[in-house]
């Protein structure tokens, strides 16, 4: 286990910080930002992530080693993610056209 | 065609029956029970035991705090119609209000679901595929909230016999990882899910 003991007042500064980026996102979904709006969404969330990973999980204190398994994990990820992506990127922008008989539409 | 353009999409109707005040309060709840779980390790690595359980019951609480909400949310979609299947009518909530419904805010919804139609007429169809994945997606981190609780009831019995001090609280430790992954998928899970379209 890593050596280094993270203090209480830390903890305490990065949930605040994680609090006020909760709602900044919240007031950032409520704004039309267009296309955009997602990409801010999860860049908040991914901001928010590396905070906990980085303090409360300690990373930043870990051994070289353990911070190397981290960042290829989150590149697998990536990869895994994008390759889910291939399927709505090579679609139409409606997908109408192909949609099955519609379900309940009289309901 | 602007009317059309302005609409929500399928998954930004689901999205907006969701409830963002309780979405909003599980998201503090859950985070606040990571602080307590990174208190707790912090506690047992300077070695005081006593506030090693009491951080670890806080954790266990607020955790439960999390699943009751949950609970009421899946209620209410339950009671709206919106689980997919046969009974699915994105509709009905709005044409169903009960007494405590703000009648201003149905006549909005309804419009609103209206304009979402004349865009998309299979909106029924394709907002079941929101629901599949909000209750897949939830359902699959609830899940993990539990072994969760298992696993703090398990570090509260060992915090009793006060098992954890500065040489040994590896499982502590651990278990912390392990929340606060669980933490991080609804760091995502939150915006993906209940931010979609928010601005209609």
């Amino acid at each position: 286990m890593s050596e280094h003991i993270v203090s209480p007042k830390i903890y305490l500064a990065i949930f605040l910080t994680l609090m006020a980026g909760t709602a900044i996102t919240v007031w950032a979904a409520y704004q039309n930002f267009g296309a955009f709006n997602i990409v801010i969404a999860l860049g908040i969330a991914t901001f928010k992530a590396t905070l906990v990973v980085l303090y409360f999980m300690h990373a930043r204190y870990s051994p070289k080693r353990t911070q190397l398994v981290i960042i290829c994990s989150v590149f697998w990820l990536v990869i895994m993610l994008a390759l889910t992506l291939t399927d709505y990127q090579t679609r139409e922008q409606s997908v109408s056209r192909f949609a099955p008989p519609a379900i309940n539409r009289a309901a | 065609m602007a009317l059309i353009c302005d609409a929500r999409t399928a998954f930004g109707a689901g999205s907006n029956t969701l409830d963002l005040t309780l979405g909003g309060f599980n998201t503090v709840v859950l985070i606040m029970s990571s602080l307590t779980m990174a208190m707790a390790v912090w506690s047992a690595e300077v070695g005081k035991k006593q506030l090693v359980s009491i951080f670890l019951i806080a954790t266990l609480v607020l955790g439960t705090v999390f699943l009751g909400v949950k609970v009421i949310e899946y209620k209410q979609k339950f009671d709206h119609h919106l689980i997919p299947g046969s009974g699915f009518d994105i509709r009905y909530h709005a044409e169903h209000p009960t007494a405590t419904d703000n009648p201003g805010k149905i006549a909005e919804e309804r419009e609103e679901l209206e304009k979402a139609f004349a865009k998309d007429p299979d909106l029924n169809a394709h907002a079941q595929l929101y629901f599949s994945l909000y209750f897949g997606m939830t359902g699959l981190h609830a899940l993990h909230m539990i072994v969760g609780a298992g696993l703090l009831v398990w570090l509260i019995k060992g915090s009793f016999a006060g098992r954890y001090t500065p040489q040994y609280n590896t499982p502590v430790e651990i278990v912390g990882l392990y929340w606060h992954f669980v933490d991080i998928v609804w760091i995502y899970l939150f915006p993906l899910l209940y931010l979609i379209d928010r601005h209609h």
